[in-house]
């Protein structure tokens, strides 16, 4: 019974464990594997992310010299950022946002 | 006078596919006389997703991200389950540095998983607020992941031929001040495990699985340890657990609170061995680049929190595995589950459920189509 006591008086007047999520946000971890950021300057078209992509997000068109990627596929493997060969791909710190409609973001030159 | 003679009634109740005790989709069909149960038919097949021919119809390269999509808890172990299996079919040598780091962090997925069951196991029997503090602390496991990799559970740190993550200073001293934080904190919860009478009444002497059917009906894991049978998958030194210093956690009560305190022991034998590889930790490469296409057959076995968990490969010398077979820890406890539910009431289901730590979606495997309806799958 004292050692509850304790706990208790603890609980009253410690700070809560959880992250009142929309009023606050967690801290960001450096690292965290988000949205990627193509640079089209760099871009050569070899499809090198295209072919390795697992989840098969990214289309290169080679033609239009035009990158497509849809978010909402995407895993966020980060697989095509370490696997291009010219760093043309950034990795960002967020995540895209749950959403109604499926939507792709178009990168070019 | 005549003697009246009193006729049991036998009733057949169904528990699951959803239930707010069990969050997995198996359906259990328990025959009870009055509160004793004394059948039990299980029906597995809800959540069947044709993984096997998914992986054999991929570029082999791309599977291990859908290996580790098996199961979203052990996931780190099944991409590494499946990247040996195809360095074995390649001839590809891993680093010893990266044989380390897999070593690290599938102990971390093995702490996790165990926090998670903990947690579930307290509310199962009906300890609320034991199972909000286990998953407080799970939460230093967690951070220390995303830290790790960037993402909170699905690691994706293995390669075939290594891993693409490394560890640097700064890293390496989080992992053991959050070790030393997790002990501090596991140490706190640790008479409620081991001294408290509510706690225990639950579980003492429940679900017995004596230790000659547990190897009869071919038990994995911790349901096996709990029996007093030190099976580990660890060690037939796979990875670098070769080079650490470690013995089976077993308990000889054959009970549910033997398999408790088993995982509740494997917490902190993980921390040991994490910090035990931490500090043995070679300098050097942690990636060998593997060329040509997988040829032959391989089979690895490695040791996930549930269990042993099985990888056959066959390759044929292109771009695509010829035949991949899985089989997760969940599989081979099954029976011996169905055993250890039989002469036992209602109320000890959740506790005697749960014991097995059943992890049924990465179980499916097969699924049974009766068109003519002749057989009840």
């Amino acid at each position: 019974m004292p050692e509850m006591l304790g706990n208790i008086l603890r609980n009253l007047f410690s700070k809560p464990a959880t992250v009142k999520y929309p009023f606050e946000r967690p801290e960001q971890v450096p690292g965290t594997r988000g949205e990627l950021s193509f640079d089209m300057a760099k871009c050569d078209q070899c499809q090198d992310c295209e072919r390795l992509c697992p989840s098969g997000a990214i289309e290169v068109d080679v033609e239009g010299k035009r990158v497509e990627w849809d978010p909402y596929r995407c895993m966020y493997c980060h697989l095509c950022v370490r696997s291009c060969m010219h760093q043309a791909i950034t990795p960002l710190d967020h995540v895209q946002a749950p959403g109604y409609k499926p939507e792709k973001r178009v990168f070019e030159t | 006078m005549s003697k009246q003679v009193e006729e049991v009634k036998t009733t057949v109740f169904p528990f699951g596919p959803q239930h707010p005790v069990l969050p997995e989709p198996i359906q259990l069909r328990f025959v009870v006389e009055e509160e004793e149960i004394v059948d039990v038919v299980p029906q597995i097949g809800y959540v069947h997703r044709g993984i096997e021919k998914a992986i054999e119809l991929n570029d082999y390269r791309r599977n291990i991200y859908l290996c580790e999509r098996i199961c979203g808890i052990c996931n780190f172990m099944h991409g590494m389950a499946y990247c040996e299996s195809i360095e074995k079919l390649t001839d590809t040598m891993v680093p010893l540095r990266a044989k380390y780091l897999r070593t690290v962090w599938s102990e971390l997925a093995r702490l996790q998983s165990h926090l998670l069951w903990l947690g579930l196991f307290s509310e199962g029997v009906g300890f609320e607020s034991l199972f909000m503090q286990i998953w407080r602390i799970r939460e230093i496991v967690l951070e220390l992941n995303e830290a790790t990799a960037g993402h909170r559970i699905h690691l994706s740190t293995n390669v075939i031929g290594g891993v693409n993550m490394d560890m640097d200073e700064g890293l390496v001293n989080r992992y053991h001040a959050d070790m030393d934080m997790l002990r501090r904190e596991m140490d706190t919860l640790a008479p409620v495990f081991y001294k408290d009478k509510a706690f225990r009444e639950k579980q003492v002497g429940k679900g017995v699985l004596p230790k000659k059917d547990a190897v009869h009906l071919g038990a994995v894991g911790p349901t096996i340890r709990g029996s007093g049978i030190p099976q580990d998958m660890r060690n037939n030194y796979y990875e670098a657990y070769g080079f650490l210093d470690f013995e089976p956690v077993t308990y000889d009560g054959e009970d549910v609170y033997s398999r408790t305190l088993v995982r509740f022991d494997e917490v902190y034998q993980s921390i040991d061995l994490i910090e035990a590889a931490l500090r043995g930790m070679p300098e050097g490469p942690i990636v060998d680049k593997n060329d040509g296409f997988p040829d032959g057959v391989a089979v690895v076995r490695v040791e996930q929190p549930r269990g042993e968990c099985f990888y056959y490969a066959v390759g044929n010398g292109t771009i695509h595995l010829e035949r991949m077979r899985i089989r997760t820890p969940t599989l081979p406890n099954i029976p011996p589950l169905l055993h250890m539910l039989k002469g036992y009431e209602i109320s000890d289901i959740p506790a005697i459920v749960h014991s097995i730590d059943p992890c049924i979606s990465c179980t499916e495997r097969i699924t049974v189509v009766d068109k003519g309806g002749k057989r009840d799958a």
